[in-house]
């Protein structure tokens, strides 16, 4: 039946230009632009003379070409789902997750393809919007709750249980700029949590505060959705996904791929090679994973001599590759890799203590860090990295963390001379290390002695 | 069948399917509605952006709502000095100090409204790329918080006519619609500028400037009789003329009522006001994804 549908998507896609990374434009640049554009053509007419007979497109700009050129952010994306379902989206960093949630929730008009909802849309794409820090902790929760879309009636009905789910009730008459992080945090947890829409949307906001408030959060989530509330929630969380919703969908490249159980989905998104890769070039500046100080270019895992893999022998060394670019000089930045097996557990993490940039501020410009990882160290199966890119000083700082950015395979010899030898049955662990072994008897010749005896 | 089942079932989830709001999103296209009904469902929200705008104004600031009175007091007191004592500027035969006065408050609105919703999409970013509600209610609501400055600095206005002895007329109960007039056309060129500043942000630059020059070609430090008779209803293009020369008329009583010139102006207002509509809700679509 129809009306039991909460969320209805047809052909969804949404294209960006691309290099949208300054996103507005001066008018200055326009009517620069459209002052030198006569030149530049006449420059390019005058550069190809010879062929100057030839056609218009030669004459073309190919700069302009290329900055005109558009990406689709999603791409004829079409589901449906059912009210009370819990659905977790997932799939890497520009992928086309938060574009989904913003042109469900509203914010933005797709580019061709329509939707259709059933019931009231609430949209958690941030904590905090709108919080003022020179209100205090009551006006707050008025002025965000109204903006989260809920009647002033709603927020009067709730708000002594707001305060108390923050733990915030000695400090609700205080300005918010004087909260601690943790109580900002909180505070804006709790009236989100609060929040009573037909259909709520979620982006990964759940990674901000405390483990314990994560928990009591995620606990009034699954509250939502056992009232027959629906929930769509990006998380990069797997575990989180599992928790929480029965069904995920997993979107590549802009595209709808996987759709189905909520652990087969993330299962597969781990295993398989969807969305992640050896090797990965993020081609659109604006949506690289970075802040004002750092962003990435590109990253890639590769066999010890600088050849490309996917897979790699257990008992060669293999190199992590990662290129970035500095965008503000004068920091020490410290490079660290996280490493992940197939289940989501994190193995280790290395970082960058030796080379001669570990107590020297970076200067704007291109840098490549590679990280040597020796051979008969992990053990074989699938693997994933999380780039990480912080400063220690003048404070602790995560300027990017690019989650799952890169996969790849470790596969065991058979040739008797890697940690399994020739045992050709299930190892288990997650390193397989080749040790020194030293077997002898214990006292031989007394044993024997004795047995003579 | 199957839907006697389902309300079997759960006849209270059914009742509230039936109620459920319908949403649908599709690419913008063709002619576009001004959405002015969704406007009114979200009124509670246009209420406290308002109050938010109040608040926040006078938080860690000495003198607080003083200001709203210091400015228009010694911008009355520098006009009177050199335009009314020193250049000897005509007032109709009213005291220069409550002529320029009473032209200061509506002037003081518009200006305010208008340097506050040119910037309110630039200035509401966060709010627009992460949360859905309709777009108008930012500049709308940055222009209602100015009417409380306003309605501070009468009280000053009332005061001045007492020392004055200048007694109201019945023409006092138009005032509502001048200052109707003047919020209209603070919000119609408000509309303009908002959406071009999230394209352009050159237009940030320019609203000083045009306040200037807009103060200057608005007979604010003189009276509107200075205009040539036939060239009359031509000033009426700039619409704060039609709203200063009706403020004095509705306050002081002294200069002749409504004429050709407020025609023009309420006309002016709202072709710019419409146009303003259409156009913001033209770019609205694009808000979030340039801002």
């Amino acid at each position: 039946m129809s009306s039991d549908v909460a969320i209805r998507c047809e052909g969804l896609s949404k294209r960006y230009r691309i290099g949208q990374q300054e996103r507005y434009k001066a008018l200055r640049d326009v009517i620069a632009d459209t002052a030198a554009a006569p030149f530049r053509r006449l420059r390019s007419i005058v550069r190809s003379g010879n062929s100057a007979n030839g056609n218009g497109s030669e004459i073309r700009n190919p700069q302009s070409a290329s900055r005109n050129s558009h990406i689709w952010a999603l791409d004829d994306v079409s589901f449906e789902v059912k009210r009370g379902e819990v659905v977790g989206i997932i799939g890497r960093n520009g992928a086309g997750k938060s574009t989904l949630l913003k042109i469900l929730s509203r914010i933005t008009k797709p580019t061709k393809g329509s939707a259709e909802i059933h019931g009231r849309v609430g949209s958690l794409l941030e904590v905090g919007t709108g919080f003022h820090p020179e209100l205090t902790g009551r006006e707050n929760i008025y002025l965000n709750g109204a903006i989260l879309g809920m009647r002033k009636a709603e927020i009067d009905r709730q708000f002594d249980e707001i305060v108390a789910f923050a733990e915030v009730e000695r400090f609700v008459d205080t300005p918010v700029k004087r909260y601690s992080s943790g109580m900002h945090v909180r505070l804006a947890f709790a009236v989100a949590a609060h929040l009573q829409p037909e259909i709520l949307l979620v982006d990964e906001v759940l990674s901000v505060g405390d483990a314990a408030f994560q928990r009591k959060c995620l606990n009034k989530m699954q509250d939502a959705g056992h009232h027959g509330r629906t929930v769509l929630f990006v998380s990069h969380d797997m575990s989180s996904i599992t928790r929480l919703c029965e069904r995920a969908l997993l979107v590549f490249d802009g595209r709808l791929v996987n759709d189905g159980p909520a652990h087969a989905v993330v299962k597969a998104y781990l295993d398989a090679n969807v969305g992640m890769a050896a090797s990965y070039e993020w081609k659109d500046e604006a949506r690289a994973p970075g802040n004002e100080v750092v962003r990435l270019r590109r990253a890639r895992v590769c066999t010890d001599d600088g050849k490309p893999a996917e897979s790699f022998d257990i008992r060669l060394p293999f190199k992590i590759e990662v290129t970035y670019e500095v965008l503000k000089p004068g920091r020490i930045l410290i490079p660290n890799y996280h490493f992940n097996n197939s289940s989501g557990l994190c193995l280790f993490a290395v970082q960058d203590t030796v080379s001669e940039w570990r107590y020297r501020p970076r200067e704007v410009g291109e840098y490549t860090s590679t990280a040597q990882i020796p051979g008969n160290f992990l053990a074989e199966g699938r693997h994933i990295i999380d780039l990480v890119i912080s400063s220690h000083v003048p404070s602790s700082t995560v300027h990017l963390c690019e989650r799952n950015a890169l996969a790849f395979q470790i596969v065991d010899s058979q040739e008797g001379d890697s940690a399994r030898g020739d045992f050709t049955g299930q190892m288990p662990g997650v390193v397989r290390p080749i040790v020194k072994w030293v077997t002898e008897p214990v006292d031989l010749s007394s044993a024997a002695r004795n047995r003579i005896d | 069948m199957s839907s006697a089942q389902s309300e079997i079932q759960n006849p209270q989830l059914e009742r509230v399917a039936e109620a459920l709001p319908v949403f649908f999103i599709k690419p913008e296209q063709g002619l576009i509605s001004l959405g002015l009904r969704e406007l009114w469902e979200y009124r509670e929200l246009l209420y406290f952006l308002v109050w938010r705008d109040i608040k926040v104004r006078y938080k860690q600031t000495v003198l607080g709502a003083a200001w709203a009175v210091i400015q228009p007091v010694f911008m009355m007191v520098v006009f009177s000095l050199f335009f009314g004592r020193l250049a000897r500027v005509p007032s109709d035969g009213i005291p220069y100090p409550i002529f320029v006065y009473c032209a200061l408050l509506p002037w003081q609105l518009f200006a305010h409204a208008l340097t506050e919703s040119s910037n309110s999409l630039v200035a509401n970013e966060r709010l627009i790329t992460k949360v859905y509600f309709p777009r108008l209610l930012v500049p709308v609501s940055s222009i209602l918080g100015g009417l409380v400055d306003f309605v501070i600095a009468f009280v000053i206005l009332l005061l001045m006519m007492a020392w004055y002895g200048v007694r109201p007329t019945w023409a006092i109960a138009a005032l509502p619609g001048f200052i109707l007039l003047a919020m209209a056309s603070a919000l119609g060129v408000g509309l303009w500028l908002s959406a071009l500043n999230v394209r352009y942000r050159d237009v940030r630059y320019t609203i000083g400037f045009l306040i200037q020059f807009w103060l200057l070609t608005t007979p604010v430090a003189y009276p509107s009789s200075l205009i040539p008779g036939r060239w009359r209803a031509l000033y009426g293009l700039n619409p704060m003329a039609g709203v200063v020369e009706g403020f004095r008329w509705a306050l002081l009583g002294k200069s002749e009522g409504p004429d050709a010139l407020l025609t023009v102006s309420v006309v002016v207002v709202i072709l710019i006001l419409i146009g303003g509509l259409y156009y913001f809700r033209r770019m609205e679509a694009e808000f979030a994804d340039v801002v």
